[in-house]
């Protein structure tokens, strides 16, 4: 035994050299692979005379986008029309996200209803939802209900002035001014005024037993001036049936628009009913009988007790939905709404360039939108997660 | 007074609830007022859809766009002439599945049980009643009659063969290359180009073949990310925040436009597979998180113990952790397989034919004016059933795996 010792272990039995030689020979490997895709692309690119370069974005892009929340001509360059189909995959992710999270969370609390045909509805939904691929429900809201609407003249009128042809769905809507803008500053700032009472009320029950009853009252007040802002100070304008049978005013949305958003809002809304009913289970039995014994009604304990701690869990996985449903939303394509990614996929028909467009400008969007999400929800995982020492 | 009750009171079970209907309905639907409201609400929306649903089944709807399409559904544009090849290879499939669940269910006493009796004889009247021609209906009468009795035949087998269970991976694996060779033809068979597959046909093949391959490349991705060594664990978490940071479609994409451009000029994957190394390149990223979650939930003593014994790190890796991990995160692991099924369906937008690409050659078809509901009902039940069964079949594994416990 005593003769081990001082005496080096051969090469092949010391695990520090494993360690470095394989590091090495794993570095030899993707270069060589690299290299040689590098040189087949560059003799590829030198063949079949590929020219490389960003300057065909100021090219003009003579084609026409469908659904322009900015106005847009055809003489436009490529840049300005990839924008704007940038704008339009912003617009389906923002409200996209908002509703997900609406139509998830109401399925996934729905499924613990003690109403025995709501939880099994919610089941249902999740079950059919989560068994079929989304692009077949994209294609099916498309052309299954929406494409199926009649045509303008014989538009659907619901109550509220609500008008659904298929030209598009005609909603009302507040135009764009300076005082719809500075309207939405004091939302805002009513609204930080309104958590920041919410949270000093709470302080105040805890730590002081006071009834906490004028700052309710400043709440409820908060909440009456927020309504009269929003159905007075926004001037609301309803859409009109012109003489020409054209429609006028308000918010259209095309089709498109309406399916693509439906698909990704009850896909994902699917997924995070799941997720949000694993959360819930995860909340400890005892929370529950704690709470009952604290004398709050099953709504309450819900609200005020189950759902805090099960946002826990729910967040980390919420934040991976999201990041789904944006990607998920490049499908666009499939049914002709003109999203970012269908934009570059017309630029590449049309200018060619495949290289820069798949290479460079599609990753950096979708990564740069994904580093976002999962920037935003991190920051909310933070103030959820429990405060150990 | 003086018998003593030999169970104490304490341990009888509770008094059976008497339920009748009437007491249940007001259980779990009256029990409170706005109970009520929600179970008025929700049954009026039911009536509604449910109604309107039915009235258009049987009057509207024109399901004659399905009867006539079988074939396309089914095999896309497979020539007719070599029809029995994907006969050959349904039969084949279900042979091997009856073998694999007689084997799987040896030790239970019955195999048919009263559910499974069911289950068989609602699948055979369904089959009977197909709208296909007659000699068709019998086909597809013959391949449940298979595999009842292939699953029958294996359980009598396997009661003295307990070992046969360990050929079952080897024999699906040559299978699989027996029905690559079926559909492409060659070796004595008439070639038949991949332009020329298609339907669910496409969808399942596409499925399977990126499963085998993206597993063991997640299962090194999951070990690269979770290894100590620095430059191959930046490499794999480079690969994979990347690769999930991006949308499938683009991927696909990039498959079909960029791979030529970095091969070689002689070397031309054809369509098929360019789509599905996008696939694998795709699903690999996210089953390596998915493995990695099992690796992290295994104990840092289990890796102490194999070092005790004497076991270097590819071994301890390979027969201690591995499994552990791979088991613990099987629902994950399934789940992704059955999203990458679904995810084939995105061959469609890149211009091949399957089963929503057929949708379209359908639609083209001057004889039905736009049967998209009809269509997409179809091929959405289609999917269902793939899905739920892969689902359930999941969660019977998990439930077998951990008996042992």
């Amino acid at each position: 035994m005593t003769s081990n010792i001082g005496q080096k272990p051969p090469l092949w039995r010391d695990d520090r050299f494993w360690r470095i030689a394989i590091q090495v020979l794993f570095v030899l490997v993707v270069i060589g692979v690299v290299a040689w895709l590098g040189t087949n692309l560059s003799r590829n690119i030198q063949r079949q005379a590929i020219k490389l370069g960003f300057d065909f974005l100021q090219d003009q892009a003579k084609f026409g986008i469908g659904d322009t929340p900015i106005p847009y001509k055809a003489t436009d360059p490529y840049s300005y029309a990839l924008l704007i189909g940038l704008a339009n995959s912003l617009r389906v992710m923002v409200f996209g996200i908002i509703l997900t999270t609406i139509v998830g969370i109401t399925a996934g609390i729905a499924s613990f209803s003690d109403n025995w045909l709501v939880s099994k509805l919610s089941l249902l939904y999740v079950e059919i939802v989560r068994n079929t691929p989304l692009l077949l429900q994209l294609l099916f809201w498309y052309f299954g209900i929406f494409f199926q609407l009649p045509k303008l003249s014989e538009k659907i009128q619901l109550p509220g002035s609500i008008f659904l042809s298929k030209r598009g769905i005609y909603i009302p809507w507040p135009p764009f001014t300076t005082q719809l803008f500075l309207w939405l500053v004091v939302l805002l700032v009513g609204a930080i005024a309104a958590v920041l009472i919410w949270q000093w009320r709470t302080k105040v029950m805890v730590e002081q037993a006071q009834s906490g009853q004028p700052q309710l009252i400043a709440l409820i007040a908060i909440a009456i001036a927020a309504v009269l802002i929003i159905i007075i100070g926004f001037g609301w304008q309803r859409p009109q049936v012109l003489d020409t049978g054209n429609i006028e005013g308000g918010l259209r949305l095309t089709i498109e628009f309406c399916a693509l958003l439906a698909g990704l809002v009850f896909y994902t809304g699917a997924f995070i009913a799941e997720i949000v009913r694993a959360g819930i289970q995860s909340v400890q039995k005892g929370q529950w009988e704690a709470a009952r014994s604290l004398g709050l009604k099953s709504g309450l304990a819900m609200r005020l007790v189950i759902f805090p701690q099960a946002l826990r869990v729910i967040i980390p996985s919420l934040n991976s939905q999201y990041m789904n449903l944006a990607k998920n939303s490049s499908l666009a394509s499939a049914i002709g709404y003109s999203d970012i990614y269908s934009i570059a996929q017309t630029t590449f028909n049309q200018a060619g360039h495949e290289i820069e467009i798949i290479v460079v400008i599609i990753p950096l969007t979708y990564l740069t939108i994904n580093l976002i999400i999962s920037f935003v929800m991190n920051l909310l995982n933070r103030t959820v997660q429990l405060q150990e020492r | 007074m003086t018998t003593v009750n030999s169970q104490p009171p304490e341990l009888a079970p509770p008094p059976e609830l008497q339920v009748n209907p009437v007491t249940w309905i007001k259980k779990n639907l009256f029990n409170t007022w706005y109970n009520s409201i929600l179970t008025v609400s929700v049954l009026w929306f039911l009536f509604v859809t449910v109604k309107g649903l039915i009235t258009w089944a049987t009057t509207e709807a024109q399901w004659d766009v399905i009867k006539l399409n079988f074939r396309l559904f089914f095999v896309g544009t497979y020539p007719a002439t070599e029809n029995w090849r994907p006969w050959l290879i349904l039969g084949i499939i279900v042979f091997l599945s009856g073998i694999t669940w007689g084997v799987l269910a040896r030790n239970v006493p019955t195999l048919f049980s009263r559910n499974v009796l069911i289950a068989l004889v609602i699948s055979a009247t369904i089959l009977v009643l197909f709208p296909v021609a007659i000699p068709y209906r019998l086909l597809l009468l013959g391949i449940v009659v298979l595999l009842v009795a292939s699953a029958w035949g294996a359980q009598q087998v396997a009661k003295t063969q307990p070992k046969l269970g360990n050929w079952l991976p080897l024999a699906w694996f040559i299978a699989l290359l027996i029905f690559l060779w079926l559909l492409g033809g060659g070796l004595g068979l008439k070639q038949v180009s991949t332009n020329q597959w298609g339907g669910l046909l496409l969808n399942v093949l596409a499925a399977v073949v990126s499963i085998l391959i993206c597993f063991p490349l997640g299962v090194l991705l999951a070990l690269g990310r979770q290894s100590t060594l620095p430059v191959v664990r930046g490499f794999s978490i480079l690969y994979i925040e990347l690769i999930r940071g991006l949308p499938l479609i683009a991927i696909l994409f990039m498959g079909q436009v960029i791979i030529p451009l970095f091969l070689p000029p002689g070397m031309r994957p054809d369509r098929v597979l360019r789509a599905i190394i996008g696939l694998t390149l795709f699903s690999a990223a996210y089953l390596a998180e998915n493995v990695r979650g099992g690796l992290q939930s295994i104990p840092t003593g289990q890796i102490e113990a194999a070092k005790a014994l004497g076991l270097n790190t590819p071994l301890s890796v390979g027969l201690i952790v591995l499994p552990q991990a791979l088991k613990a995160v099987i629902p994950a692991i399934v789940g992704q397989f059955i999203s990458l099924f679904q995810d084939t369906t995105l061959l469609f937008v890149v211009g091949l034919v399957e089963l929503l690409g057929i949708g379209d050659s359908i639609f083209a078809q001057a004889k039905f004016e736009t049967p998209y509901q009809e269509v997409y009902l179809f091929d959405g039940v289609l999917f269902w059933l793939f899905c739920y069964a892969m689902s359930t079949a999941s969660r019977r594994l998990e439930k077998q795996l951990n008996v042992d416990h």
